[in-house]
């Protein structure tokens, strides 16, 4: 079965805006509620990918971390316009830690 | 020594062989599924992180120069410009087993509306060329953010599976099987032990019917 699933940015404005040129899916988010609340209620539809940037993740990390183990939503992190902060990359160290136990990259 | 809770009888015995038997074998296809998933991680994990500093860069280049076009055009005039795409993106998730771990295979279907000799879904009479620059940009980037997703959602599962394949091969190395082990010796020494003692209470028996006679 062909099931297709669209694709979301979540961010704040000045950062995600450029996205829609490319018929993803925006939503613009402020503050942590707004955030939760987004993130939530498109997981529930059908979105296969959801980019939220690291700004926004990092003041939410239990939702993100609820889609952790779930294959469809997939959320992944993106800098923002001011930025990274190095959440994504601080996630695949974790994961390289906790499946191999030290850091061999 | 931690032995286990049971009686010292034959059934018993052939009960916790059977057990040990199956232990052994467990670890032994479990310390395998390990070892692969292992070594599958470490080669995706390398891809990930290359992919995703790639695109980190790239990204934050896009930004800027989307800064830039932010900055000489209104910004009602910059989100009429995008709020009309011309390509719609959608994505085909499908899942595949590797190792018993569902990992996501995912299908980019971009579809281009209208004429396809340009990306940009605006005229160009109003709008600066930075932005053209940066939807260009960021154009040529998702193909790579679209991997980077699956990639590293596929990382984030095995990195699970793993951990959970570690857990159950330690607690069969360290705990059941030295444990069956331990207690298939103790129901054997028992069981020669009463042997040997019924041996002796024979002896004792026939030398004292012996003397009476």
């Amino acid at each position: 079965m062909i099931y297709m699933f669209k694709i979301a940015v979540v961010g704040d404005k000045d950062s995600v805006l450029a996205f829609k040129a490319l018929g993803v899916d925006v939503f613009t988010v402020y503050d942590a509620d707004e955030a939760r609340k987004t993130v939530d209620t498109i997981a529930r539809d059908r979105y296969g990918i959801i980019f939220i940037t690291e700004q926004i993740a990092s003041m939410i990390p239990e939702t993100i971390g609820r889609y952790d183990k779930e294959i469809v939503p997939t959320i992944i992190l993106i800098p923002s316009n001011q930025g990274t902060l190095n959440i994504g990359m601080d996630i695949i160290n974790e994961n390289v830690e906790k499946a191999i136990g030290s850091n061999i990259l | 020594m931690a032995k286990l809770n049971v009686n010292p009888t034959r059934m018993e015995l052939s009960t916790l062989k059977r057990r040990l038997k199956t232990s052994t074998r467990g670890h032994k296809l479990l310390k395998d599924k390990q070892d692969e998933l292992m070594r599958r991680f470490i080669e995706l994990i390398r891809k990930n992180k290359a992919l995703r500093i790639e695109v980190e860069k790239e990204l934050s280049a896009s930004f800027k120069e989307f800064l830039l076009a932010s900055s000489v055009m209104s910004p009602e005039m910059l989100e009429e410009a995008v709020s009309v795409p011309k390509e719609t993106i959608t994505v085909d998730i499908k899942k595949k087993n590797v190792m018993s771990v569902n990992v996501p295979v995912m299908n980019f279907i971009r579809k281009l509306e209208g004429d396809e000799g340009s990306i940009y879904p605006y005229g160009f009479a109003q709008t600066s060329s930075e932005l053209d620059d940066a939807i260009s940009k960021l154009y040529g980037i998702m193909p790579k953010l679209l991997e980077l997703a699956e990639v590293e959602k596929s990382c984030q599962l095995m990195a699970d599976e793993i951990e959970k394949t570690r857990r159950r091969v330690n607690a069969l190395e360290y705990r059941t099987i030295p444990d069956l082990e331990d207690t298939i010796r103790f129901i054997r020494m028992k069981l020669d032990e009463s042997e040997r003692s019924t041996i002796t209470r024979l002896m004792k028996v026939k030398d004292i019917i012996n003397k009476e006679a």
